[in-house]
């Protein structure tokens, strides 16, 4: 993608609204790190079950089932505040390695939790034991590579 | 006791890991990364505790199998958050100090344990009264939500000390030189 693009869309009226406050970028930086939490939460409470620790009594369909609207609700939060955090400092994440490795993870934890995490939490039959560990880490390893690519963009 | 704090903190940010720490690359980094991770898991799971005590989630699951399960994964979180966050206020030691987010995130945390002290005494005492119910008593609803929203302004509190609105070195009104405890030295650009 070109730099051009990237300029264009911190130049976007939304991007130097929130550049030009001094308050904007911290606040909704708050509510991004807020939102990590709660997806943390969720991320995690499903993967330590996957990996037979935490809630071992509970079938794992019914946790996914329980903790998915807030999965859903917290990414859709991340989602909303970290595309403003971007339309801000398009540009700066153009030229920063973290900002592209956190796409990168993004993507893959998406696509990772929502077809082959769901798949196999939801299904009728409950995974088999290495399946189910192998899921819950390949998860964690997404999810965690998209934290810290995102702490690390502050960093260039 | 206050200046005596602050020459503590002064003394602090001479000592030499003090200094390391603060002028390292990679180290404060890669300390600041672990406290953010940590605190995701940290405060993720206490909020999937605390919206089962709201009756939003996992209804069908016991309280008590929630509260046996899985804090003592949070124990293990809060333990690094701590000491990460420890480390972080080591290398920063005078300017944190003097931060008014600082200075809120500690009485927030301070209120945060002893909301989870009371539920711990009171409520949870007699868990297995209610154990099964999917919206727990008003009590337990109430300190459930009482530690959600005092961790996510916990949260708000820390992400603010790296913001410089509130700084000693900077023209502040007569209030917050109060709060932040100002004095004629950490008007000085110090860490």
């Amino acid at each position: 993608m070109p730099l051009s693009y990237f300029q264009w869309i911190e130049n976007s009226g939304i991007g130097q609204a929130i550049r030009s406050s001094n308050w904007m970028f911290p606040v909704i930086e708050a509510f991004h790190l807020a939102g990590l939490s709660l997806i943390g939460g969720a991320v995690l409470i499903l993967d330590m079950r996957l990996f037979d620790v935490g809630l071992r009594q509970m079938p794992v369909a019914r946790l996914a089932r329980a903790v998915q609207p807030f999965l859903n609700g917290s990414l859709g939060l991340m989602l909303t505040t970290g595309t403003l955090l971007f339309l801000s400092e398009a540009v700066k994440c153009y030229y920063s390695a973290a900002f592209w490795m956190k796409m990168v993870f993004l993507a893959l934890a998406i696509i990772f939790t929502y077809t082959v995490q769901q798949r196999v939490a939801l299904a009728d039959q409950a995974p088999g034991p290495l399946l189910s560990k192998l899921v819950g880490v390949v998860s964690i390893i997404l999810w965690a590579g998209v934290g810290i690519g995102g702490r690390w963009i502050a960093f260039q | 006791m206050i200046s005596s704090l602050d020459s503590f903190v002064r003394w602090l940010a001479d000592t030499r890991w003090s200094i390391a720490l603060h002028e390292s690359r990679y180290m404060y980094l890669v300390v600041e990364s672990v406290h953010v991770l940590t605190l995701t898991g940290f405060v993720g799971l206490s909020a999937m505790l605390d919206l089962r005590l709201m009756g939003l989630t996992m209804r069908d699951v016991p309280v008590s199998q929630i509260t046996r399960r899985i804090v003592p994964w949070m124990a293990v979180g809060f333990v690094v958050m701590v000491a990460s966050g420890s480390l972080l206020f080591y290398a920063i030691p005078v300017r944190s100090y003097h931060s008014v987010w600082f200075r809120l995130k500690m009485a927030m945390m301070l209120f945060a344990g002893l909301n989870a002290w009371i539920f711990h005494e009171k409520e949870h005492r007699r868990v297995a009264e209610w154990d099964l119910e999917p919206v727990p008593p008003r009590a337990a609803r109430v300190a459930g939500a009482a530690s959600l929203i005092l961790w996510i302004l916990i949260i708000f509190s820390g992400r603010f000390i790296a913001y410089n609105w509130f700084d000693c070195d900077r023209p502040q009104s007569a209030t917050i030189k109060a709060l932040a405890g100002c004095t004629d030295a950490s008007a000085q650009n110090s860490p």
